[in-house]
């Protein structure tokens, strides 16, 4: 009997430093930043094609060039509703005592400069295949961003969603940072696809989840259903028959090919994808066309 | 006979609730048709415009500039009978427009004041040349958008 109670516990402490070290934070490498330096006009394209005000800015804020980040939009989820965070420029309740580290620990490691897990409701997975020059950048535009004083809203998510340290073992599940698309034989293609697997994070709503809002990625981009919004289109070649010109023109102006304007959550995106140049669309377009007809 | 009355003016009652209905619903459905004849105005005109656009459509001044003039008329009619009270999508079938639109009333009308502005820019610039009418086609489409982002379901 005490040899069994002996190995239970020699077993739960293995567990539980398994489930520590799985579940732990990581953190990016400060120093490979030391040598880059920001731009924030550029920094301002990166922000526009990773839609950071469509969820950040305060509820109905109108689009704009140098957006107020109050944060304060709810998104509804099977988990429960997640609330967007003041991310402005301020010391207290922004992100304005952030360095380019703590920025990029969020963006491409899901992890808050006090070492907890973000929920996946921000994208991180997207973010992590961002390059090192834009987070730079982007961290520069962002400083230039007016200044919210409104304190972020706690998340309603209920147990066993809020423990914060489970979510290590989500992002050991389902973190994966492989491009979707594995050979992107041109720099359109290659543009294009990191528009649309990284900044634009097209994949968050028009990918089918799993139970554990696992992304399913054999499913990509083909439409899914999303709490709040209903069912979201697909944008594959095997869903949406669109052909280039028409997507290009759609980010560009909010105009379907039967000349309805979009509306919704997508109104948001179109905003900011009107932001983009006329290449970054046509590479927008080019990749979901080539994308495997599924 | 007491119980006769009472029975008589709870049917008359219930009677003309439902002719009131029957006829607010009617009187919506007409309202929801006129605001949608509308919409599908904007739609053709637009479907000129941004097939030019496009490139889909060969760029021809006049026929772009009988568009864009098209836009603007439709722009000019007033929608305040075409929107009433109970014509939302969640209190009849048939819209997708949402109850918060009778909440922000200022808001519909400086986002239709804006939407005006751009079809007369758009009127302006339709027969200057092709690269003039794209530069107007994204503003116009923002305009449209900036409503049913807030007021229309996808």
């Amino acid at each position: 009997m005490a040899r069994f109670v002996r190995w239970f516990i020699f077993l739960a402490l293995v567990g539980l430093a398994a489930f520590y070290f799985i579940t732990r934070p990581q953190t990016v490498d400060a120093a490979r930043f030391d040598a880059l330096s920001g731009d924030a006009d550029r920094g301002a394209l990166v922000f526009h094609a990773a839609g950071c005000a469509s969820c950040h800015a305060a509820p109905k804020a109108e689009a704009s060039d140098m957006p107020l980040l109050t944060g304060g939009q709810a998104f509804p989820s099977d988990f429960g509703t997640f609330y967007a965070p003041n991310i402005s420029p301020d010391p207290e309740v922004g992100i304005g005592g952030w360095d380019v580290a703590d920025l990029a620990n969020a963006l491409t490691k899901g992890v808050s400069p006090e070492g907890q897990h973000y929920y996946p409701a921000f994208p991180y997975l997207a973010y992590s295949k961002m390059t090192d020059q834009d987070i730079v950048d982007l961290k520069a535009f962002m400083d230039d961003l007016p200044v919210s004083d409104t304190a972020s809203r706690a998340h309603e998510v209920g147990f066993p969603f809020n423990i914060r340290r489970s979510l290590g073992g989500w992002k050991f599940l389902f973190f994966n940072d492989d491009w979707v698309m594995d050979a992107a034989d041109t720099p359109q293609l290659e543009r294009g696809r990191y528009l649309v697997e990284a900044l634009a994070h097209c994949g968050e709503c028009h990918t089918p989840r799993g139970p554990l809002g696992d992304l399913q990625y054999d499913a990509w981009l083909t439409g899914a259903e999303l709490p709040g919004e209903g069912k979201i289109p697909g944008i594959s070649p095997g869903t949406l028959s669109w052909s280039e010109n028409d997507i290009a023109f759609y980010l560009e102006s909010g105009f379907t090919p039967d000349f309805d304007s979009v509306g919704g959550a997508m109104a948001h995106v179109v905003e900011n994808m009107a932001r983009l140049s006329a290449e970054d669309r046509a590479a927008i377009a080019a990749y979901l066309k080539a994308l495997p007809e599924t | 006979m007491k119980r006769t009355a009472l029975a008589l003016t709870a049917a008359a009652m219930a009677l003309t609730a439902t002719l009131t209905y029957a006829d607010g619903h009617a009187a919506h459905n007409s309202a929801i048709k006129a605001r949608q004849g509308q919409m599908n105005l904007y739609n053709h005109n637009l479907g000129v415009l941004g097939g030019m656009a496009k490139g889909d459509i060969e760029y021809d001044a006049a026929v772009a500039q009988i568009a864009a003039d098209n836009i603007v008329a439709a722009a000019s009619i007033n929608g305040m009978n075409m929107w009433p009270e109970g014509s939302d999508n969640g209190s009849v079938e048939g819209t997708r427009a949402k109850p918060e639109l009778w909440q922000n009333f200022p808001d519909v009308i400086a986002k239709a004041t804006a939407a005006t502005e751009a079809a007369n820019a758009m009127a302006a610039a339709a027969s200057t040349d092709l690269d003039a009418l794209r530069g107007a086609m994204g503003p116009l489409g923002a305009a449209c958008t900036a409503c049913h982002r807030e007021y229309r379901s996808r």
